[in-house]
């Protein structure tokens, strides 16, 4: 019987244990995923061309986030890091063609 | 002789790529005097119509309704307040007892044409805003928000003692100034934010346009009448102001005001504006 009530104990942590992990996962992810968009935003910065819109998307995703939507705020993390990326690829290849603007 | 006649055309032959070298590096080369011909000829040739001086006035140089409505309401202009409140404050007496016509030429009346100007003690384009602000410092004042309400109203004032009289913006024999004005231009015509337009898509492709309702003004002297009235803002605004509104109205993130590449900017275009009279302040929609 106390053996029974040890094996139950058991698996009642083991579950506990899985609950935290899978609830973490989700969470680390979208960590892992904001990071990444937030670097990629630090270098527009650093270029001089960050957008508007992909400060709106980080404060979206973190707000889902703190709402516990995490499948959603991992999705917006994801839109921020490809608006960043595109703003530097913008501000890398203005600087080789702008030149092709100017009236001559 | 043949031989002569083939010794020189191996000649030329080796000198060919040093030639169009020389030729794209001259294309490279910055030329103020000769943007500054190319831009004026762009514009007089768009609109031949416009009076030079007039394309001070912005949309209204390009827009008959538009300018009509200007008119009437430059009657009863929306920026006197702004005026008359600089007036105000350019002679009341700092803290130490001097006042903002200690710190300039002619006692600051008058001079807002010579500004920007390149500093070769800092290795910056100095605009007005900043000067007014470094008059400021220099006598133990805080500096004023390059956004806000009491730089606008200084500047209109300055702008309002000026007009009529012709930007004269010098770039002088300087790598760093030349660097400056080249910033500027780059800044221009650089496509930024989510909406990948850059000033020139606007003001060089597009003026007379309409973007809504607004009607884009040509940037042949677009910097003649700032600080201007905004009927969209309900109040005054000076450049600072204009230029990050211009950003985020692209979706880029603006940058801090009087930031170094606004001041390049700025230069630039004061540089596009020589001859063209101060109008300034100015009302627009």
């Amino acid at each position: 019987m106390r053996r029974l009530g040890m094996i139950g104990l058991a698996v009642i942590f083991s579950i506990g244990g899985f609950a935290n992990a899978a609830l973490a996962a989700p969470a680390d992810d979208f960590q892992a995923a904001l990071a990444k968009a937030e670097a990629a935003n630090k270098q527009a910065g650093a270029l001089k061309n960050q957008w508007t819109t992909t400060a709106q998307e980080l404060k979206t995703a973190q707000a889902a986030a703190a709402a516990g939507h995490y499948d959603e705020a991992i999705k917006d993390a994801q839109h921020a890091l490809a608006l960043a990326e595109a703003s530097i690829a913008q501000a890398k290849e203005q600087a080789a063609v702008w030149k092709q603007a100017v009236v001559r | 002789m043949r031989r002569a006649v083939m010794l020189g055309l191996a000649m030329l032959a080796l000198a060919a790529p040093y030639a169009l070298a020389a030729e794209s590096q001259a294309a490279d080369a910055v030329n103020p005097q000769a943007d500054f011909k190319a831009f004026r000829k762009y514009f007089t040739e768009r609109f031949p119509k416009v009076p030079l001086n007039d394309f001070v006035n912005g949309p209204y140089s390009m827009d008959a309704g538009l300018r009509k409505q200007w008119e009437e309401i430059d009657a009863f202009p929306p920026y006197q307040f702004a005026v008359d409140k600089g007036k105000e404050m350019f002679a009341t007496p700092f803290a130490d007892g001097k006042t903002y016509a200690d710190c300039f030429p002619d006692k600051g009346i008058g001079i807002r044409q010579n500004y920007p100007y390149f500093d070769g003690k800092s290795g910056e384009v100095i605009t007005l805003d900043v000067a007014l602000n470094q008059c400021r410092e220099a006598n133990g004042e805080k500096p004023l928000d390059y956004s806000k309400d009491d730089m606008a109203a200084l500047t209109a004032y300055m702008a309002f003692t000026s007009r009529g009289k012709p930007f004269d913006i010098k770039i002088p024999d300087d790598p760093r100034a030349l660097a400056a004005y080249q910033k500027g231009e780059e800044y221009f015509y650089t496509r930024r934010g989510q909406l990948n337009l850059s000033c020139a898509s606007c003001h060089v492709q597009n003026p007379g346009g309409h973007l809504r309702t607004e009607v884009l003004a040509p940037a042949l002297g677009i910097v003649a009448a700032l600080p201007i009235y905004r009927s969209e803002w309900g109040g005054m605004g000076t450049t600072s102001r204009r230029l990050t509104s211009c950003n985020s109205q692209v979706r880029a993130t603006p940058l801090k005001p009087e930031d170094e590449q606004y001041r390049d900017l700025e230069y630039y275009l004061s540089y596009m504006s020589n001859g063209l009279p101060i109008s300034g302040p100015g009302a627009r929609p």
